[in-house]
Parts: structure tokens; sequence; C-alpha cells
């Protein structure tokens, strides 16, 4: 193999360039990004960086003594691969061939179905989002959040601690209850309230209020919630719009093996556009977290490397995220849609310390973590060593 | 020189974490040595005290980078810069942190003790 293009510049982009070099390839690298910044992290958007307390040049996730030996195109998007030659087209007309390619185009924020932009009104995915958003969180303003997903989460907290009067509109029955269960979801509703953030958990948003700029959100049943600034946090859509005809397989992400292969030969995909073959699942899962972008990029090189793939049966861990609410780190490990039951085994709900178990039967599928950092990794290390039946 | 506790408080395979500014981590390795580094991780913050001890390497419980505590350095990203290490003497039977006089390198944002 003499030339390899990785599409997306981000976390799993660059990850992948640095697999290829600690996993001896020599040959040629291309990393193409839309974005024209080079790879930045984007947890701390939600968290240190919005709330002012560090800037962009600490963002950065190469390192001065990378040696990657990479070419970066940077600033116009990929626009098609040709699944027979694996030939990338990019927006401005290059046209970069290579004997693999690893796409990496991760997600973008999910817009708010049927409501125009107004000024005031923002999304978090990129660094210009949150420095947009950061230079309106000015204390007394009233900002509703929609969406108690964990960038919804973050920003209420982030913006609360600034001196803003938060309200977060959620439509599920409680915040992260998609990830985290209605039951522990509830304990996070109740750390919002703990620190002075109104909730309205069960209702809908019907339309963002404003003429130019927002002036209230109303809800479908009907109240109206005043409104400075506005932050749709309703999930994330993966950036797979520009494959649609390259016969790589579509579903919630770019349909993978296991170890990140698509259908195609010699075209592989990593990191929050990708979802691969989950075995605890039996069907393939996109993962949107941080450590999975991290993680799985040196198994797929190792799959793409190795060639067939019998030789590497390295398995990706199961899906792990964090988030940081308030003085509460939130961790979870596992899979909330394979539990039947959940229990509280150390700590208080209401003392927002806590560690908690999910099981299928009495099987472990899932443990959650609220500042129990050690135990929590202690249970996290054995699901990740159980065999999946 | 700090005076942390009896050897005998720490058993093997544990780890402390010792307020002082910035706070200090003091491992117990299986093998029965002693190290003490800072406790806040290169990368973001998080308490190593927390992680994962194998052998002579501490992996961090927030985003698994590794470091060797003998040294210092980072065996496994997304830290970038080492772990810095403070030498550890047994006396009495105690274990005693003599602190490092080097910089720490603490992540970006985070800070200890009075801000002036
Ligand atoms: C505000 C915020 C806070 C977060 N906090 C946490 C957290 O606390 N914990 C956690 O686990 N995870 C968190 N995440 C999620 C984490 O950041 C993502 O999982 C991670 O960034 C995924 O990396 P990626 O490289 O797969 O995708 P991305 O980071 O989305 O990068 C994809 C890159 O590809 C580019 N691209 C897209 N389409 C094209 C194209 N056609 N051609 C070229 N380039 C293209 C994009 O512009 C982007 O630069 C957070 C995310 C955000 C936005
Ligand atoms: S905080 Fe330690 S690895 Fe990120």
């Amino acid at each position: 193999m003499r030339a390899v293009t990785i599409v997306g510049a981000s976390l799993a982009g660059l990850y992948t360039a640095q697999a290829l070099r600690t996993q001896g390839y020599d040959g040629e690298v291309v990393v193409i990004g839309d974005e024209r910044a080079r790879p930045y992290d984007r947890p701390p958007l939600s968290k240190e960086f919005l709330a002012g307390k560090i800037e962009a040049d600490v963002l950065t996730l190469e390192s001065a003594d990378d040696d990657l030996d990479a070419r970066w195109l940077l600033g116009s998007p990929a626009v098609s691969l040709n699944p027979a030659t694996r030939e990338v087209v990019l927006a401005d007309g290059t046209r970069i061939g290579s004997d693999a390619v690893v796409i990496a185009t991760g997600a973008r924020a999910r817009a708010l179905p049927g409501t125009r932009q107004l000024a005031g009104v923002h999304s978090l995915r990129t660094i210009e989002d949150a420095a947009a958003l950061r230079s309106e969180l000015l204390p007394g303003a009233r900002l509703v959040v929609i969406g108690a997903g964990f960038i919804g989460g973050e920003v209420a907290a982030t913006a609360k601690a600034l001196g803003l009067d938060v309200t977060v509109v959620e439509a599920m029955a409680s915040p992260l209850a998609g990830p985290l269960g209605t039951q522990m979801g509830a304990v996070v509703s109740g750390l919002h309230e703990a620190n002075g953030v109104a909730l309205r958990c069960g209702v809908g948003v019907e339309r963002i209020v404003g003429t130019g700029r927002v002036e209230a959100v109303q809800l479908v049943d009907g109240t109206l919630l005043p409104a400075d600034v506005v932050v749709v946090g309703i999930g994330a859509i993966p950036n797979v719009e520009w494959l649609i005809r390259s016969g790589v397989a579509l579903g919630n992400g770019i349909e993978c093996d296991h170890q990140g292969r698509t259908g195609i030969p010699g075209v592989l995909a990593v990191g929050d556009c990708a979802a691969w073959y989950d075995q605890r699942l039996g069907r393939t899962h996109r993962v949107e977290h941080w450590t999975g972008a991290m993680e799985r990029p040196a198994i797929a090189v190792a799959a793409l490397l190795g060639g067939d793939g019998s030789s590497t049966d390295r398995l990706a861990g199961i899906p792990y995220f964090w988030s940081d609410q308030y003085d509460v780190r939130i961790q979870f490990a596992g899979h909330v849609i394979e539990a039947d039951s959940v229990t509280v085994e150390e700590g208080a709900a209401d003392s927002h310390n806590l560690l908690a178990v999910y099981r299928r039967g009495d099987v472990p599928v899932g443990v959650l973590g609220m500042n129990q950092a050690r135990l929590f990794g202690r249970w996290r290390r054995q699901l990740n060593a159980a065999v999946p039946v | 020189m700090i005076r942390v506790c009896p050897l005998s408080a720490l058993p093997p395979g544990e780890a402390l974490r010792v307020d002082a500014e910035p706070p200090i981590a003091v491992f117990h390795t299986d093998d029965g040595e002693v190290f003490a580094v800072d406790d806040t991780c290169t990368h973001q913050d998080a308490s190593l005290a927390d992680g994962w001890l194998e052998g002579c390497e501490i992996e961090c419980p927030l985003h698994a980078s590794k470091f060797d505590l003998r040294t210092g350095a980072v065996d496994a990203p997304p830290a970038k810069l080492p772990i810095r290490t403070h030498t550890v003497h047994i006396e009495d039977d105690h274990i005693c942190v003599e602190l490092s006089d080097a910089q720490p390198n603490l992540p970006p944002g985070v800070t200890f003790g009075s801000k002036s």
C-alpha cells in the first residue's frame, strides 16, 4: 500500500494518521478536512472554553513531536468517492487517488426543524459556534436550552455558572433519557434543579419567536419562555451525504463491520460518522463519543494493514462517555438498551455521587458513575473483559 | 517533605491522594515500590489516584492516558506532557514525599491554591 487518504481532519482522522505511522505504514498520507483549522478538541467547547477558562490555542490535538509526514488539504469538503478507483473529489475540484480511504467525517449539530435562523439562536459543534455562543453568555441574560442531552446539559451548567438565568426544555421524560434511561435521567433532573436551573421535561418546542433576533421559545403546551439566547442541542447527524452515490452502505451512519471495514474493499470508516457492528448488540451501532473516535482508528488501521482481517481480531471496547455538568462528572459505559434493571450500588441519588449498575437478568451490561471515577473505572474494565455472548 | 502515612496504611495496588497545592498521588505498586506524582493528569482535569495501576504505570480514569510512575513519561496518549514526579523516602515505616521543585504540568485552565 502506497497511499492512504483520510477524509475528515478531526479527532478520528488525526488518530487514524497516527495509527498508520505507529503501525509502521510509511507510504503517503493525505488528510482532507472541510474546516480550515487543524484538528482540535471539541469536548471543552461546552465546558472550559465556553466558560472562558481556556482559549482556542490549547484545544489543538496534534502534539509538537507528532511526525506524521501527512499532506493536509484543509478548507474544502470531499464531495464524492468513486468506489472502483477510490478517487476522492473535493468541492474545489481537487482529485485524490489512493489505495485506501478512511472516512472520518464525523457529525454535525441537528437543526430544529421548521425554525428560521434568528440572531441569538445557536447550535454547538465547531470552534466558531462556541466562540459565537460564548460572546452572548452575559450575566443576567435569559438562556433557553432546547434539549437536555450532553451538550444541552453542559451548556446549561456552564451558563448558570456564568450568571445567566437558565431554562432547559426536554421533550423526553428526563434529561439524558436515551443514554442513561429515565430512572438515572431523573437523577440528572435533580442535578439541574439543585443548581437553580429550571427544567421543563416531556414537552416539545412549538416555535422560536422573534423577528431578526430571538425573543422567546414557545412550547407545544402554549407556554412562552422569554429568551435572550437560545441553544439548540437536539443531537447530531452523521456527515455522510457526500457518500450517497458511492455505494458505501449508509444507515444511521456508515455501515461497517466490527473493525471499521465498509462493504467496499479499501474503504473504512471511524469516529462519529461510522456505525460499527457491535457484537454485544448483534447489529451495527453508531457511537458518537470522544473515546470511540480516539481508540477505534487503531483497530481500523490494523484491519487495513493486516489485510484479510482473520489475523486481526482486536475488538472495540464498549461505548464510553463522560460529561461534566456543574460539579459532577458523569461517566457511563455499556448499552442502556440491553438492560432491564438498574441499581444504585454505591452512594445516593440525591448527593449526585453514585455508582449504578445496569443489568439484563443478573448480567451487568452497563455502569454509570457520578463523581465515582475510581469505582467506575473498575466496573468499566470488568465489562470490557466480559466476553459477549 | 510531606509525611504521608504509615507504609502499612497503603497496601500494594492502592493509591492515595494527598491534599497539597497542587495535589499529589501516592502509589504502592504490587511489586512493593512507592511512587509519588502530581495527582492531576496533564491532559485535562482528572485525579490519577483514581486511575488504574498496573506495574509501574498509571492509567488516567478519564481518557486512559498512561504515565510511567518512575519517570513521569507519557506511555499512551492523549496526554502530551509528562507528569511531574516527586521523590519518595520511607522513614520509620512512613511514606515521606519530597516535593519536586520543577514546574508542574497542570492541564490548561486548572489552577490550585490562592489565585491572585
Ligand atoms: C460541544 C461538544 C462537547 C462534547 N463533549 C463530549 C464529552 O464530554 N464526552 C464525550 O465522550 N464526547 C463529547 N463530544 C463528542 C466528541 O467531540 C466527538 O465524539 C468527536 O469529536 C468525534 O470525532 P470525529 O473525528 O469522529 O468527528 P468530528 O469531530 O465531528 O470531526 C469530523 C470532521 O470532518 C469534517 N468533515 C465533515 N464532512 C466532511 C467532508 N465531506 N469532507 C471533509 N471533511 C469533512 C468536519 O467538518 C469535522 O472537522 C462532544 C462534542 C461536542 C461538539
Ligand atoms: S484527563 Fe487524563 S487522559 Fe484526559
